[in-house]
């Protein structure tokens, strides 16, 4: 054998420690955080918080398997998140009832193995013609499919429960690892795990041939032929991986809240899931974990302050689709990569500034909504922050919101001059 | 006679009443270099398209040793051993070099939709990766995205990942477009090299590349193959003169690569 035939090319693979540093170290942060969590003692709203996050992140992650890693825009994810959730409903039914054998034996701690497998069989079925289609066409067929399911959901009241949904009990059957399943902390070990699981799946199919050719497919589906394979049947498997992923999250949330309603189904969450993973970041790896953390905290924190909380978000997405396209995660990856190379050159004063501008700005804006909410309740209602008293016919209220706009968007120019003078 | 790598027969192609491609008929041996020239417009590119099998020809078959191709899929003509690459620019944009050319390694080495493999671990996948990207020049660009090559290294990559699930029939449509001289004239090694003993179909322009690399040519005008023979015999060939009459630059450019022969 010649030399040329015996050299292996090892060099071209990242190296050990970057490999290490890249694939392995954020899982073992992971597991650390994952660990810690308990000994600070969360409260019970914290806890019911988490669990929350923990569902999203893994439902954000499979959507984005589709998004961002497959360029396939999915109008109706929710659908195998929510296949997934009452397959296991039912299957935790069966494990109360005991009357089989094999549900009776049959943890509820494992049972997000049956939503990973109702929302891959979901997949098989609605992707088979689904993903014949790219593009305009998939987004508006998943549109349809959301709708049929979830109009289905509402027919078919011995599957899916009718408006009332399906309830169980999740204290049922054999214990694993000793835990009950009934208090918060057995159920935090519960989302713990299967977030972890969850991750740590997703992340290892992007490893995978299959992984990478879903990514040459969103990039060049035509060239992707000529390498020998069938575009269509790439997305096909994607899409059902990403269902069972879904159904895997579906699962979680089963267990955790023990009920499911055809609402589940619809377009609704399915919006959610793709804000999740939009203002997360879709071209990383880590973006819909940030969204699912930002947006379940938005969801169930900003409510209780603001009822015009979706109006935030709305803006949020809107701001998040024009002025960052990399999401959170290209944000704080930007950030950074600034701070790395030592910001010396005066890019951190200026994202310092547009900070300002943004938030001054906002905050003007939030004013103006919070008060004019208020006003359109006609309950007499006046926004009080800061013991202020912020009512329509106060004068201080508009100086206030004048001085907070045109504040911030002096700064925002003064950031623009400075980039624009070092052009 | 040995069976020809590629036989096409009486292949029709029309885009409504127009008729782009009216009955072409070619055989292949096995390890020809064969050129197709002719001038813009005379369905070069559409010929491309009716053997890699991204169009369904209207009429004709086309036979890839001694299966017939016509009406299978590109990924399935692909696999069995005719690849081709682009005329203009068709890589993965958002990846490595090496992911690149990992893309067209992975099928070949048989590892399709595999999706319980990390692809880190395919040490064979990751040693043919490295053998095309040496053979081709590129192995020191390995870890840049392919966006960011020069037009002359991302032509380069576009034959690496043609040629790198080792098919044995190669369709190249115009390789060296665009390029400088010294460019060209690395792309034309490079192309002698990586598809040495190989059956080359290549679609080209520069008539300095053409008399280079080809065994044989052929003139396509207006969808029909009006001659097929070796250099010289094209070159002396009234019809062909006659073809490109009226297109001055190809005329002189023509003649030109005659007189360097």
């Amino acid at each position: 054998m010649s030399e040329q035939a015996m050299k292996s090319y090892d060099d071209l693979a990242p190296s050990a420690t970057d490999k290490f540093r890249q694939r392995v170290l954020p899982f073992i942060v992971m597991i650390v955080l994952l660990a810690a969590i308990p000994l600070f003692d969360p409260s019970r709203t914290m806890n019911s918080l988490i669990a929350a996050m923990g569902i999203n992140i893994v439902f954000a992650l499979s959507y984005n398997m589709l998004l961002g890693r497959a360029g396939l825009l999915s109008f109706g994810h929710a659908v195998y998140f929510g296949l997934g959730g009452y397959a296991v409903l039912h299957a935790m039914n069966a494990i109360g009832a005991g009357s089989s054998g094999f549900w009776a034996g049959f943890p509820v701690f494992m049972l997000p193995v049956i939503g990973f497998g109702a929302g891959a069989l979901a997949g098989v079925v609605i992707g088979w013609p689904s993903c014949k289609r790219s593009g305009v066409p998939f987004a508006m067929i998943s549109l349809g499919v959301a709708e049929l399911v979830a109009s289905a959901g509402y027919m078919f009241g011995s599957i899916f429960g009718g408006e009332m949904g399906v309830t169980s009990d999740r204290m049922v059957g054999p214990r694993l690892f000793g835990l009950s399943m009934g208090p918060v902390e057995d159920i935090y070990w519960f989302i713990a795990f299967w977030t972890f699981l969850g991750t740590l799946g997703i992340y290892a199919f992007t490893r995978t041939p299959l992984g990478k050719m879903s990514e040459a497919t969103r990039d060049n589906p035509e060239r992707v032929q000529f390498v020998g394979y069938n575009p269509d049947r790439v997305r096909y498997l994607v899409f059902i991986f990403a269902g069972a992923f879904a159904g895997l999250a579906g699962g979680m949330s089963a267990v955790n809240y023990e009920i499911f309603t055809p609402e589940s189904l619809s377009l609704a969450p399915s919006g959610l899931v793709l804000l999740m993973a939009y203002i997360g970041g879709i071209r990383y790896f880590t973006g819909p974990i940030m969204g699912a953390v930002l947006l379940t905290y938005m969801q169930s924190m900003l409510s209780d302050y603001s009822e015009a909380w979706l109006l935030y978000l709305g803006l949020l997405f809107i701001a998040i689709v024009m002025y960052a396209p990399g999401g959170v995660a290209g944000i704080v990856y930007g950030l950074l990569g600034i701070l790395r190379r030592g910001g010396t050159d005066g890019v951190l004063a200026r994202r310092a500034k547009q900070a300002a501008g943004v938030a001054l700005a906002f905050t003007g804006l939030v004013i103006l909504v919070e008060i004019a909410v208020r006003w359109s309740n006609g309950y007499g209602e006046v926004f009080e922050p800061f013991g202020l008293h912020l009512g329509i016919d106060t004068p201080l209220s508009w100086f206030l919101i004048a001085g907070f706009f045109a504040a911030g968007f002096g700064v925002l120019r003064m950031a623009r001059e400075i980039e624009e003078g070092h052009g | 006679m040995t069976t020809p790598a590629l036989s096409i027969r009486g292949l029709k192609k029309n885009f409504g009443p127009a008729e782009i491609i009216c009955g072409v008929d070619l055989d292949l041996a096995p390890g020809e270099r064969h050129a197709i020239i002719g001038p813009n417009g005379a369905g070069k590119s559409t010929l491309f398209n009716l053997i890699s099998g991204l169009y369904q020809p209207t009429a004709g078959s086309v036979k890839l040793g001694d299966e017939e191709i016509v009406g299978l899929p590109p990924h399935v003509i692909n696999r069995m051993g005719l690849s081709r690459s682009f005329q203009v620019s068709n890589i993965f944009a958002n990846m490595s070099v090496r992911e690149n050319v990992r893309c067209g390694v992975l099928y070949s080495l048989g590892h399709g939709y595999s999706f319980w493999r990390n692809v880190g671990n395919l040490h064979e996948v990751q040693r043919k990766t490295g053998e095309i990207l040496e053979s081709v020049g590129l192995l020191d660009k390995a870890q840049m995205p392919a966006a960011l090559l020069s037009y002359a290294d991302q032509r380069t990559l576009e034959i690496a990942i043609t040629i790198a699930g080792g098919a044995d029939v190669v369709l190249l449509d115009e390789p060296t477009a665009g390029m400088s001289h010294s460019e060209t004239d690395r792309a034309v090694a490079l192309i002698e090299k990586a598809t040495a003993g190989k059956t080359l179909i290549i679609v080209e322009h520069d008539m300095g590349v053409v008399f280079n690399i080809a065994d044989r040519i052929s003139v396509l005008v207006y969808g029909q193959i009006i001659a097929t023979g070796t250099p010289e015999e094209i070159r002396g060939d009234p019809r062909v003169r006659e073809a490109y009459l009226g297109d001055g630059d190809e005329q002189q450019a023509l003649a030109a690569a005659g007189d360097a022969q």
